[in-house]
């Protein structure tokens, strides 16, 4: 029996000496790619272009699951409230609900499916036809060049997605709430506007999208840099990405939640 | 050290695991203007050597030496002014997906010098044109052949006319105009340049032709070393077998494995 | 891409995105209405203040004029200490009573301010002297029982 467990052990092990090895690696890539991102802000150009391919080209998803989602928090809003007969309180209901958790988390939850696996696919190819070991032998610090400006591009992309996906939705649980269903248009914005406070809910939702997008960047920059170079290991690098930066995002969600709304 | 000679290696070993050499006691000199070819067959060291060279990775023991300066004893950013001189052609060109034929040529000036624009663009187009492909500058990588790739490849790595010039494996996978074609660019342009060129490659019959030295490697040791015509020439049968591609020889064709009949279960059908 | 082409579509994004903050910033919260800069804060003490909570509006004529900013216990009085900050445009006098009501029979519950004759005003850190506790429903209808059960004898 004993000789059995042996190799179990071990392998628990293995994985345990793994994980805390990709770990260290994965800190150290990100305290390089800081220390490094001199670069990009001397030449904004190169996070402008990033923030095409990541920002802008996230936006129809962005703004489609936003209008959608608050049409559907619309519609199963005012069912819920109106067996209490507070259709009234609609707009704050969608509102909430959006600013402080659906839009920041989906966004992030979007973000990290259309352009987190984008940015790992793109410099696993990279990696894997040699032109990061090219820029290396043309004296250009990879991580300089490549890895800070996607990583700046990522970080100031996504609170401006997960606001636009608020306010979508809010436009959303309006157009469903005031204009299909009737519910009346002043009391829909003003119980919304004295129930959402801003600082509490909307810069909290915003700091929020502001850890999500580090997060899910760091995550997809790093999965890219660090897979092997061959085809199996850029898709299976870009599965790793969404699953473990939307994993990321659910459970710092919940950590962010419970220190930021505690005493309310 | 001698100034006619641009790289020194003097007894240099390297490994990743100590009980497994992948270089050792390796002594080379090359002198400044020539083309010289290592040669050797898969995993005999040779690519370790190149990379050696460009500072990727550090000798273990002994001095690399390019230009006078030790490589194995710079710091990163010693290594990036001494790589700023040197161009390498990566096995499949490595050029940037993202990136124009132009903007490939142009990315190390934009990188590494204030050029203003006109001039950058006046300075590719002569890249460009001495490779044969002024007229693609605006295709994107993906729309070149493998030969036309090669060639920009080439062209970027002499964007800042450096004095050394790497080719990794800079035959592979061509078809035969292409590969005249880089075979005549690759002595061409080191003679127009005044650089030097260190050729790593397995495809005999077109490195002899073109290269005025060769070193043969097997196993991480240098067996031999001489002119073309002395390599063609020797009778050291490792070098005999690779120049004329024996199939057998000191390298066997069968993987080292056990008796053939015992594989077979000859014996326990007997028995 | 066109670097002119992808600076405009940049330049539309980020104005888009930064357009979406103010939207949600003045229409959905309520920004416009009510500046956390411009406050000062006074305190007041309760015997009970039944379900009041923290960010509950501080009303006076009915007018939002702040919000309870902390609720704490004094454990040397026994008594609820509210923190409330007011903003600074409304100015109350230093005899204004402070009382826990709620709106609607079942609805949220705040603080109302009913202003006194006082010439000198509430200042930065003062302390509402004259308060009035929240109406716990169980009391009520305890007290309410017993007068009706004290009726019934008397009318014996």
């Amino acid at each position: 029996m004993p000789e059995r467990a042996v190799p179990s052990i071990r392998r628990i092990g293995h994985t345990t000496i793994d994980i805390v090895l990709r770990l260290g690696y994965a800190a150290r890539f990100i305290v390089l790619t800081l220390l490094h991102s001199g670069t990009s802000f001397r030449r904004f150009g190169l996070i402008i272009r990033e923030i095409y391919y990541t920002g802008v080209l996230s936006l129809i998803i962005i703004l489609v699951s936003g209008l959608f989602v608050g049409m559907v928090l619309g519609f199963q809003g005012y069912h819920t409230l109106q067996t209490y007969g507070s259709e009234s309180a609609l707009g704050v209901l969608v509102a909430l609900s959006l600013v402080r958790e659906l839009g920041p988390v989906m966004a992030g939850l979007l973000f990290a499916s259309r352009a987190g696996s984008a940015i790992t696919a793109e410099i696993g190819l990279m990696k894997a036809t040699e032109q990061l070991s090219a820029m290396e032998m043309m004296a250009v610090d990879p991580i300089a060049r490549v890895v800070a400006p996607r990583f700046w591009a990522g970080f100031l992309s996504m609170p401006l997605l997960a606001a636009m996906f608020s306010a979508m939705g809010v436009f959303g649980g309006y157009l469903v709430g005031v204009v299909l269903i009737g519910v009346d248009e002043g009391s829909f914005w003003s119980q919304m506007q004295s129930a959402v406070d801003f600082r509490e809910d909307i810069l909290n939702g915003v700091i929020k999208s502001v850890v999500f997008g580090f997060a899910v960047t760091w995550i997809a920059l790093f999965e890219g840099y660090d897979a092997p170079p061959t085809a199996e290991g850029v898709s299976g690098a870009t599965t790793r990405t969404v699953v473990t930066s939307s994993l990321a995002i659910l459970g710092l969600d919940f950590m962010l939640t419970s220190f930021m709304f505690r005493g309310v | 050290m001698a100034a006619d000679n641009l790289i020194e290696i003097d007894s240099v070993d390297y490994w990743y695991d100590r009980r497994r050499a992948i270089l050792s006691g390796i002594d080379m000199t090359i002198p400044r203007g020539k083309v010289v070819a290592i040669m050797g067959i898969s995993g005999s060291g040779k690519t370790t050597l190149l990379r050696l060279i460009g500072g990727v990775m550090k000798a273990r023991k002994g001095e690399v030496r390019v230009d006078g300066q030790l490589v194995n004893k710079l710091d990163s950013n010693g290594i990036y002014r001494l790589r700023r001189r040197m161009g390498m052609l990566f096995q499949f060109g490595a050029l940037f997906t993202d990136l124009s034929v132009f903007d490939n040529v142009a990315f190390q000036m934009r990188e590494h010098t204030n050029l203003p624009e006109r001039m950058i663009r006046d300075l590719v187009f002569m890249k460009l044109h001495a490779v044969g492909l002024r007229g693609a500058h605006r295709l994107m990588p993906s729309e070149l052949s493998g030969g036309m790739a090669r060639r920009v490849a080439l062209a970027r790595a002499i964007a800042l006319d450096p004095m050394l010039i790497l080719y990794d494996e800079p035959f592979t996978g061509l078809d035969p105009i292409s590969l005249g074609v880089i075979r005549n660019l690759i002595r061409r342009l080191n003679d127009a340049l005044g650089a030097t060129s260190i050729i790593v490659t397995h495809d005999v019959q077109e490195a002899l032709e073109i290269v005025d030295y060769v070193y043969y490697m097997s196993d991480g040791r240098i067996v031999a070393h001489g002119t073309p015509q002395e390599m063609l020439a020797n009778h050291e049968p490792l070098v005999h077998q690779f120049v004329y591609g024996e199939p057998d020889g000191p390298v066997p064709f069968q993987y080292p494995s056990r008796n053939y009949a015992e594989d077979l279960k000859l014996g326990a059908r007997h028995a | 891409m066109e670097r002119s082409m992808l600076d405009l579509w940049v330049g539309l994004f980020v104005c888009a995105g930064v357009g979406a903050l103010l939207i949600l910033a003045l229409k959905v919260g309520n920004m416009s209405g009510y500046n956390a800069a411009d406050t000062y804060q006074v305190y007041a003490q309760f015997d009970n203040i039944g379900g009041l909570k923290p960010r509950a509006p501080v009303k006076s004529a009915g007018v939002v004029v702040g919000r309870v900013a902390g609720i704490t216990f004094d454990n040397d009085k026994f008594l609820a200490k509210v923190t409330m900050t007011i903003d600074k445009r409304y100015t109350f006098p230093k005899d204004t009573t402070a009382s826990v009501l709620t709106s609607g029979l079942l609805g949220e519950q705040y603080i109302g301010l009913v202003a006194g004759g006082d010439a000198a005003n509430l200042a930065q850190g003062d302390t509402i002297k004259l308060t009035q506790s929240a109406v716990v429903l169980e009391n009520l209808i305890s007290q309410f029982l017993y007068s009706k059960a004290a009726e019934g004898d008397t009318k014996k």
